[in-house]
């Protein structure tokens, strides 16, 4: 894989995690580039496109998209698994996952992506052990000096398996 | 749910996100930035947790689009941090926003190797994922030694060893010459059998990777592979815990075993090739079992290891019952209601239809594919269906398949028309049975899609139709019905001028196309047309002055006017007036030599079919051509081999109105000679000149390029008899590639320097030429010529030369070469060639010198039937004694002079040496020049040896 990208509907990158080196410049304007292929295609369209030399593999999720490039090689039906693991991961970390929780919590969300996928490869496919190790982390961290009650996110929170929610504060 | 951001980072989160606009947003954001950077330069030193929170807030802020450019030596400085979340911030921020700040990277680098040196599993971890998260070349520096011991050191963890192999691999991606292949390459396969199916998944893409360059050294991992995927694709769906995913065992681990295994041709091991046909039909039956689940998570996996079977079916392509199984497991899918599965299914199809076993089996669902071009709503899918058919079409298809491409043509996405015209117009040349067909098509093609048709896809029409006399009259009524119409393509009008101006005479007996008609439904045209085609109906009406003498003055007339001599562009301008006075001043001889019909074009390789390669890529259409023309002999040989050494765009500037220098394009009429046939023999000398060594050998090499990387097919087809009585040379060259030989022999070793020349502009990566000794080199599994390379440098810089060493030891003698496969990625896509090393037995030849008596006397002692081979053939080339002795010393015996009674033959006489054996041999030629005809008897102590050696010579004459 070469990257991956999250995005809302309104097209704000939620999370980006490149593979290749690239520079800041040339991120961008991919970004910029797969925000708008992606966004432009209608919701029952086939979940593969060809673009530049790459594969890209893409799924929307209530209001984020996931989008995957990989190479001419590789697997595109794995690779939607692959994405679809990485909701599963977030969703058992976070409880019934939204897009606020990957804003507020990117850091996790980097956390739990490096331990399910490590240089654009799967590292370790069972749920169970990705959350263990990121449950140790947590485990070692100082006691929170601050606690943040996640009511208030709660109710503006979407199941990201439910329609989508608008997150317009 | 555990708290990640200290609250005032979420505070802020939520401050940002519920800015009105974007301009709030900014000013917010320039605002905490100066506090974070008064915060970093204040006096006061920051504690640890302050400043996890503060470059968390730049990170944050990164993220949401904006740049960052301090922070660094902070997060640098949070790395050292004894507490964990600390040390995960800084991490973190390295990973997203590393600059190759030199300085930096060095306290980076020494913060990291505190950690690998921490045996703390989890700091570990961290490194390692900030090593394959960065993947610079620094980095690869200092640990790219280190990381392997990690890996397969006894003690380690078993997530530490998954990071380490992937944090392997993406340093092996970015710099491959700084890890060093040694004795741990040989531990790591056997991680392939490791218990924790986690450490095997992240082991099995490493291995990927590494064997991919250096399939020699791990090649042991085919069979430990095919026993893995054995016992996971057998096994019940609860077996693997938590490793099933959707009851589906291990999808991802099977995907990637599957991967390593197309690195390699199918197993020579007849039990480890059992094994593994007995996974991919498991794989394939439980296609057709009814789904354990309802969930599309369930189906994706299944599919996604089916479709990775079917690339190693096809890959291997070997197994013409796995092949067509395949195939009808594709065609299922194309008619399934996922989209996805049915885009898949073109996808895969299309690499299917080029394996002769299934060529037949996938033109079977045309209809299907036909349909799916009408009816998918989805561009992309259209696109692969197009693909497909371009893949499928051959000479019984052919009309139908670009009747529908036509078809689909009238309504396709602007963005695939160009891509789809250049299709049909290869199609129509290709398999055009009938040329008025293939006229037909492109003029349909003009009026289709005008604006798509390039200009070699019309240089082409006319070059065919300039060479096939039999057409020219058809083409020339059809252009001008077309020409009939009110508003017409400019292509057309380019097109029509050209091809009236060679033969409207052809249809000029016709009342309703008599010439003044032909030139004024030319220049009724004229005006709404841009300079060049101006210019080229200019050229038209000076060859009409001289097809139809009668309409001679109202030419002049036309050329005469002030919008023609005194046109403010100065090529207009230059060609009415120079064609004016020719046809004033020239005499009927003089103007009929000038102006005489076009002679035939050189025939070479379709430019259509260079652009289309330059489009999608060099390797994507070859594949397709290659196949095909081995299938179906091409019509008007427009594709042969040795013209694919013509330059990169032979489209023949017709009458140089392209980019060619003006005072070129049109010479004064003064210096007479020819002034449209100087033009063009221009360009015609810029594509003569061939590479040196194109051999008519050349010819027989076919060379296959392949979309898949790994998809290895062999070309056994004896390219390489040039060699067989020389050791230099060019042993192969395409548009993009040369290769070179120098090579040398003594008693039963050799020496071979291979040089490869990169003759692109552009660097070739990935580079990776393999000598494989394929099944036939083995004796009761024994190698018969050992063969050692050295790797070469992955990326070739464009116009450079490479040079690898192979070292030869004969062990015993043989009868096939070795096979050197070329990979690497040019422009985005993988080229994949084979041929054949020319390594023959007869190199290891050592001359020697006897008298004729001595000569008859061994003759009589070989006199046992078996050890005689004789060859009776026809002279190939012409019969001269000279070169005929050149060539037998060449092959490797002594030439013996006066033994043989009759001066007219050739007797030879020598030693093959093997590490195991010498092997005498004695060979006769006698040529017959009335009958032109040869007898080459051959004998030697051992029948396999007087065969190949017969078989070797025998191709010479």
């Amino acid at each position: 894989m070469q990257f991956m990208l999250l995005f809302s509907r309104q097209g704000k990158l939620r999370l980006q995690k490149w593979y290749v080196p690239l520079s800041d410049k040339e991120k961008k304007k991919i970004t910029r580039e797969l925000v708008q292929t992606v966004l432009a295609r209608k919701p029952k369209m086939c979940s593969f496109l060809e673009w530049r030399d790459l594969k890209i593999v893409y799924k929307r999720y209530a209001s984020l998209y996931f989008c995957c490039a990989i190479e001419d090689q590789d697997n595109e039906l794995i690779t939607l698994e692959i994405i679809h693991r990485y909701v599963e991961l977030l969703d058992k970390y976070f409880g019934s996952v939204c897009e606020l929780d990957i804003i507020f919590n990117f850091e996790k969300a980097y956390f739990i992506l490096d331990e399910f996928l490590l240089g654009g490869e799967v590292q370790e496919t069972s749920k169970k052990n990705v959350l263990k190790a990121i449950e140790q982390a947590d485990l070692l961290q100082e006691v929170s000096k601050f606690s943040f009650s996640g009511q208030s996110i709660s109710m503006v929170g979407c199941d990201l398996k439910k329609a989508p929610v608008s997150l317009s504060l | 749910m555990t708290e990640g951001c200290p609250k005032h980072c979420i505070l802020m989160c939520v401050l940002l996100i519920s800015g009105k606009s974007k301009e709030a947003e900014i000013k917010r954001i320039n605002k905490e930035l100066a506090n974070i950077r008064s915060k970093f330069k204040g006096d006061k030193a920051l504690d640890g947790y302050s400043k996890k929170k503060y470059v968390c807030k730049l990170l944050f802020i990164f993220l949401l689009g904006h740049d960052i450019d301090f922070g660094h030596m902070e997060a640098v400085n949070l790395l050292s941090s004894n507490r964990y979340t600390e040390k995960q911030i800084g991490y973190l921020f390295i990973s997203v926003l590393v600059n190759s700040n030199s300085e930096l990277i060095r306290l980076i680098n020494n913060a990291i190797k505190n950690d690998l040196a921490s045996r703390n599993p989890t700091f570990m971890g961290l490194a390692l994922h900030c090593i394959a998260n960065v993947g610079s070349r620094e980095m690869a520096e200092a640990f790219a030694g280190e990381i392997p011991k990690i890996l397969v050191a006894g003690d380690t963890m078993d997530s530490v060893k998954q990071s380490a192999a992937l944090c392997l691999l993406r340093l092996y991606r970015t710099s491959p010459d700084l890890v060093p292949m040694g004795d741990w390459t040989s531990r790591v396969v056997h991680l392939l059998n490791d218990q924790h199916l986690g450490v095997v998944t992240a082991a099995t893409s490493l291995i990927t990777t590494l064997a991919q360059k250096n399939p020699e050294e791990f090649k042991t991992s085919v069979s430990l592979a095919v026993s893995r995927l054995s016992r996971i694709v057998t096994s019940a769906s609860t077996d693997l815990q938590d490793y099933t995913y959707y009851f589906v065992p291990a999808p991802w681990l099977s995907v990637k075993l599957l991967r390593l295994l197309q690195c390699y041709p199918p197993p020579e091991d007849p039990a480890v090739r059992g094994r593994l046909t007995e996974c991919l039909e498991t794989i394939l039956n439980k296609a057709q079992e009814p789904p354990k689940s309802k969930k599309v998570q369930h189906s994706n996996a299944k599919n996604a290891v089916l479709f990775e079977a079917i690339s190693l079916i096809i890959h291997h392509d070997s197994e013409p019952n796995l092949l067509v199984r395949a195939c009808n497991q594709l065609g299922q899918f194309l008619q399934h209601r996922e989209t996805n599965l049915r885009y898949l299914a073109l996808e895969s199809m299309c690499t299917l239809a080029s394996s002769e076993f299934s060529h037949e089996a996938v033109k079977t669902h045309i209809e299907t594919v036909i349909n799916a071009l009408k009816t998918e709503r989805d561009v992309s899918v259209r696109q692969r269906a197009v693909d497909l058919l371009y893949a499928m079409c051959d000479r019984s298809n052919a009309q139908q398949i670009v009747a529908e491409m036509l078809n689909y043509l009238e309504t396709a996405d602007y963005s695939i028309r160009e891509e789809i015209v250049l299709k049909v117009a290869i199609l129509a040349e290709k398999y055009a049975v009938d040329y008025t067909w293939y006229v037909d098509t492109i003029l349909n093609l003009i009026r289709i899609a005008g604006d798509y048709v390039s200009e070699e896809v019309w240089y082409r029409v006319i070059q065919i139709v300039i060479n096939r006399d039999d057409v020219q009259g058809y083409a020339a009524k059809t252009v001008f019905e077309a020409l009939q119409a009110p508003a017409c393509h400019e292509n057309l009008v380019k097109v029509g001028g050209y091809i009236l101006g060679e033969f409207g005479n052809l249809i000029a007996g016709d009342p309703r196309s008599s010439p003044l008609i032909q030139f004024n439904l030319l220049h009724s045209k004229f005006h709404l047309c841009s300079v060049p085609t101006r210019a080229l109906l200019l050229s038209t009406y000076i060859k009409f002055v001289n097809l139809f003498p009668e309409i001679k003055t109202t030419i002049q007339d036309v050329l005469r006017s002030d919008s023609q001599l005194k046109n403010a562009d100065v090529e207009l301008q230059q060609r009415a007036v120079e064609y004016l006075r020719l046809s004033t001043i020239a005499s009927t001889d003089i103007l009929a030599t000038v102006l005489e019909e076009m002679p035939p074009f050189p025939e070479r390789e379709s430019s259509i079919l260079a652009k289309l390669k330059k489009k999608k890529g060099p390797g994507t259409v070859t594949d397709l051509e290659e196949i095909k023309k081995e299938r179906s002999s091409d019509m008007n040989g427009s594709a042969e081999p040795a013209s694919v050494n013509s330059t990169p765009s032979p489209s023949a500037d017709l009458l140089g109105l392209g980019a060619a220098p003006l005072t070129n394009s049109a010479p004064p009429p003064s210096s007479s000679g020819s002034l449209l046939v100087d033009v063009f023999s221009d360009s015609a000398s810029a594509v003569a000149p061939l590479a040196p060594g194109s051999d008519d050998n050349f010819n027989n090499l076919s060379v296959k390029t392949e979309k898949k990387p790994h998809a290895i097919t062999f070309s056994f087809v004896p390219a390489y008899s040039m060699f067989v009585c020389k050791n230099n040379g060019v042993l192969f060259e395409n548009q993009l590639l040369q290769i070179g030989l120098k090579s040398e022999f003594r008693q039963n070793l050799g020496r071979m320097f291979i040089f490869y020349g990169n003759k692109t502009s552009t660097q070739f990566l990935n580079f990776t030429p393999t000598v494989i000794c394929s099944d036939d080199l083995f004796l009761n599994h024994f190698l018969c010529l050992n063969l050692q390379t050295k790797p070469v440098d992955p990326t070739v810089d464009g116009g450079a030369q490479v040079q690898q060493v192979v070292n030869i030891e004969c062990v015993s003698d043989f009868m096939e070469a070795p096979i050197l496969n070329i990979q690497f990625r040019y422009g985005g896509t993988f080229q994949n060639l084979s041929v054949k090393l020319p390594i023959t037995l007869n190199k290891f030849f050592q001359p020697t010198e006897m008298s004729s008596q001595d000569f008859f006397q061994r003759w009589k002692q070989l006199s046992n039937p078996k050890q005689e081979v004789q060859n009776i053939f026809k002279a190939k080339h012409p019969m001269d004694a000279e070169i005929t002795k050149a060539k037998i010393i060449g092959f490797g015996s002594a030439l013996l002079e006066e033994v043989d009674p009759n001066p007219a033959n050739f007797v030879g006489a020598g030693i093959i040496h093997t590490k195991t054996t010498q092997i005498g041999c004695l060979l006769r030629l006698e040529p017959n020049l009335q009958a032109q005809m040869y007898r080459l008897t051959l004998r030697t102590s051992k029948e396999a040896v007087s065969q190949r050696l017969c078989e070797l010579l025998s191709e010479q004459f």
